[in-house]
């Protein structure tokens, strides 16, 4: 299988739906003819013209309610938010708008929406711009939320999220976008509510969303080769759907669980993975579940600080070794 | 600029009667207008009895004295014309044509209500009529009505959104975005300023810096804009017609700012409905500019109807919005198990993808 980037795996993605769907519009701030601030929409302008691919001005609330409005006609459009962290510029556009009005219709209307952009600490760009919203969007029933981790889930679970009929946000990494992964040629779909596991173990569940599956990853390598521990990755993929049977299954596999999760702790994903693990499997358990979280303050711009504000391997591995 | 609603202006009753647009009306349809005004107003009303006797939850932002906006502008709407509005949506929702049971049975927090009980007073919708609601965001719905209008324009269909918003809506981000938008990308929306002098409990001059009008500030976006008497029904009309016909025949925008007014207050929860503004203006307006009354005034001045027959027929309207009260009454409340429904589309219609992992959580 040929290795992409997790950008190249998204810009495919959002071509090959370009190339399926006359419905497919791909809209934002120089999404078009700068090829995307991040390069993820790279070359589509040129390839697919003024009509599939459509530079905004900076103007959050209006281009995003704009899609929203456009979906309940039928058109699909795929908005990039620069910076997930703009998404706030626009929230009562997502939440009220996209997020509500099928229920308060009584299922009158849907939204066939995708709102994808980069949402992620981590690059030094201060508290503003490494906002981590997936724990909003998934408080908020009505909207979906997909937090990718590879380039192969990128492409699939992009593509899943453009033919859904419900507002789908797609949650990516500026430090993953110039990672690569394996990526099959055919054409593949990941479903939205189902989990990976990323490595088999049979001690202790590390359980991970977006860029902390790939901390977790590397903890659970550290684990192996120095504790002799045999640590399970479970990547959630999907927040809300949530595959919880995923979870449950590893958990009552390794009676133990550390969660790793970029999030603020105070009701943060992990939060929620917490609550329903020891609401269901509780006797499962032999040690109660710990959680490493981004550190709770606004994100730090000093560099060498911001490294130790995330969840790092280092830090898995302390609350793996406390449990095991 | 003389706002036309001031006292000491007279209105001409000529005038937009002789627009092309109006020129054409035969009887019936007038008639049809007026029967629509009343159709509003008296189904306000009657929502307003039951909901001081505590039948109704939330709030209630009654229309009544701004009836010929929704109906004049309405009346212009073809196939590919679609519509969206604030909270004060009941005018709108019955002038595109949704019945009254459903729309009171709404009010109720029934089952059968239009959107099942799940909107309330503010959220009415009707996509089957091009109606999208009702929305409760003041200014929220303004770039969903653009969006509408990109969408025509995306499937080239000949079509115009009408985006209606309060005069308090003109100073919330979202409507300038959407204005730059509409210029920027040439897209067919309309949007309709119902000035009826208040945001809430605010007067226009205590909210909204302008030079004449609201409406005028649309020139800074190189957008048309006219203002209009919203009393007559024929001037409504008559530039609602040309602001369409902008849209349709030239993809471009326009802002429409209506001249209007409420009589109640922001909703009937309002305590100051009565001390933001006198007594005596809502007096003036209710005697001399009442659109029901000057609509119903000019057809008997022209000869398309008696007051005999204007009366059989609020007598009729009045019955339908009772009757109306009475199937919201003996609706059944909804299924508890309603509550997760209409929530995502994957899962009410079954599908894998509504099927696959879990959607709902807690109990």
């Amino acid at each position: 299988m040929p290795l992409i980037t997790y950008r190249k795996a998204l810009n495919d993605a959002l071509a090959e739906e370009i190339i399926r769907d006359e419905n497919v519009v791909i809209m934002g701030e120089e999404v078009a003819q700068y090829n995307g601030a991040y390069k993820v929409t790279e070359g589509l302008w040129e390839r697919f013209g003024d009509k599939r691919v459509v530079d905004t001005p900076i103007s959050e609330a209006g281009f995003i309610g704009m899609g929203v409005g456009a979906s309940m006609l039928g058109i699909r459009p795929v908005m990039e938010l620069m910076f997930w962290s703009f998404a706030y510029v626009a929230w009562d556009q997502i939440i009220n708008n996209a997020g509500q009005v099928r229920y308060m219709s009584g299922g009158l209307i849907n939204c066939p929406i995708v709102i994808r952009g980069p949402a992620n600490g981590g690059t030094n760009v201060g508290a503003t711009h490494s906002h981590t919203p997936e724990n909003f969007i998934a408080n908020t029933p009505g909207l979906k939320v997909v937090c990718p981790a590879t380039a192969y889930d990128a492409k699939g679970l992009m593509k899943t999220a453009i033919r859904d009929n419900d507002p789908v946000c797609v949650m990516e990494n500026t430090l993953l976008y110039g990672e690569s992964w394996e990526v099959p040629e055919e054409e593949y779909l990941i479903p939205l509510g189902v989990a990976d596991i990323k490595r088999a173990g049979t001690d202790i569940s590390l359980i991970a969303h977006g860029r902390a599956v790939i901390t977790a990853l590397k903890a659970a390598e550290i684990l192996a080769a120095e504790h002799g521990i045999n640590a399970e990755v479970v990547d959630l993929r999907s927040i809300r759907p949530l595959d919880e049977e995923a979870i449950l299954r590893s958990v009552s596999k390794t009676h133990r669980a550390v969660l790793v999760d970029e999030n603020k702790p105070f009701c943060g994903v992990s939060a929620q993975i917490a609550a329903t693990i020891q609401e269901q499997i509780f006797d499962e358990l032999d040690a109660p579940v710990q959680r490493v979280c981004s550190l709770d303050a606004p994100a730090i711009y000093s560099p060498e600080l911001e490294k130790i504000q995330l969840p790092t391997p280092d830090r898995v591995i302390e609350k793996a070794l406390l449990i095991c | 600029m003389t706002s036309a609603t001031d006292d000491d202006v007279a209105v001409d009753p000529a005038d937009f009667a002789q627009a092309r647009i109006n020129a054409s009306l035969n009887p019936q349809q007038k008639i049809h207008f007026l029967k629509e005004m009343l159709r509003i107003r008296r189904f306000e009303q009657t929502a307003l009895k039951y909901y001081n006797q505590g039948l109704m939850g939330g709030f209630l932002h009654l229309y009544i004295g701004q009836e010929s906006v929704a109906v004049g502008t309405v009346s212009l709407m073809g196939k590919n014309d679609h519509i969206i509005t604030a909270y004060r949506d009941h005018g709108h929702a019955l002038a595109v044509g949704m019945g009254m049971d459903e729309c009171m049975a709404e009010l109720f927090g029934k089952a059968t209500g239009c959107s099942r009980g799940k909107g309330g007073s503010m959220h009415y919708f009707a996509p089957d009529k091009n109606y999208w609601g009702g929305h409760g965001i003041v200014g929220g719905q303004t770039p969903l009505g653009l969006g509408l209008a990109y969408a025509l324009k995306y499937q080239n269909k000949k079509g115009a959104a009408l985006c209606f918003m309060g005069d308090g809506a003109v100073n919330q981000g979202a409507y300038h975005e959407s204005l730059n938008l509409a210029a920027l990308w040439k897209l067919p929306v309309v949007y309709i300023i119902e000035n009826n002098k208040y945001s809430m409990g605010t007067t226009l001059e205590r909210s909204s810096a302008m030079r004449n009008c609201l409406a005028e500030r649309a020139d800074g976006y190189g957008i048309v804009w006219d203002i209009a008497n919203g009393e007559d029904l024929y001037e409504v009309r008559a530039k609602t017609d040309s602001a369409m016909r902008r849209a349709h025949e030239h993809s471009l925008p326009t802002v429409l700012e209506i001249d209007t007014y409420r009589y109640y207050g922001h909703s009937v929860a309002d305590a100051n409905a009565k001390k933001y503004r006198s007594p005596d203006e809502i007096e003036r307006y209710k005697n001399h500019h009442d659109p029901i009354r000057l609509w119903r005034k000019r057809l008997v001045e022209e000869g398309v109807i008696t007051e005999e027959k204007i009366e059989a027929i609020d007598d009729k309207v009045k019955e339908e919005a009772s009757k109306a009260a009475q199937f919201a009454i003996d609706s059944p409340f909804p299924a508890p198990e309603s509550i997760f429904e209409d929530v995502y589309w994957e899962v009410d219609k079954q599908t894998d993808a509504g099927m696959t992992g879990r959607h709902f959580f807690g109990d």
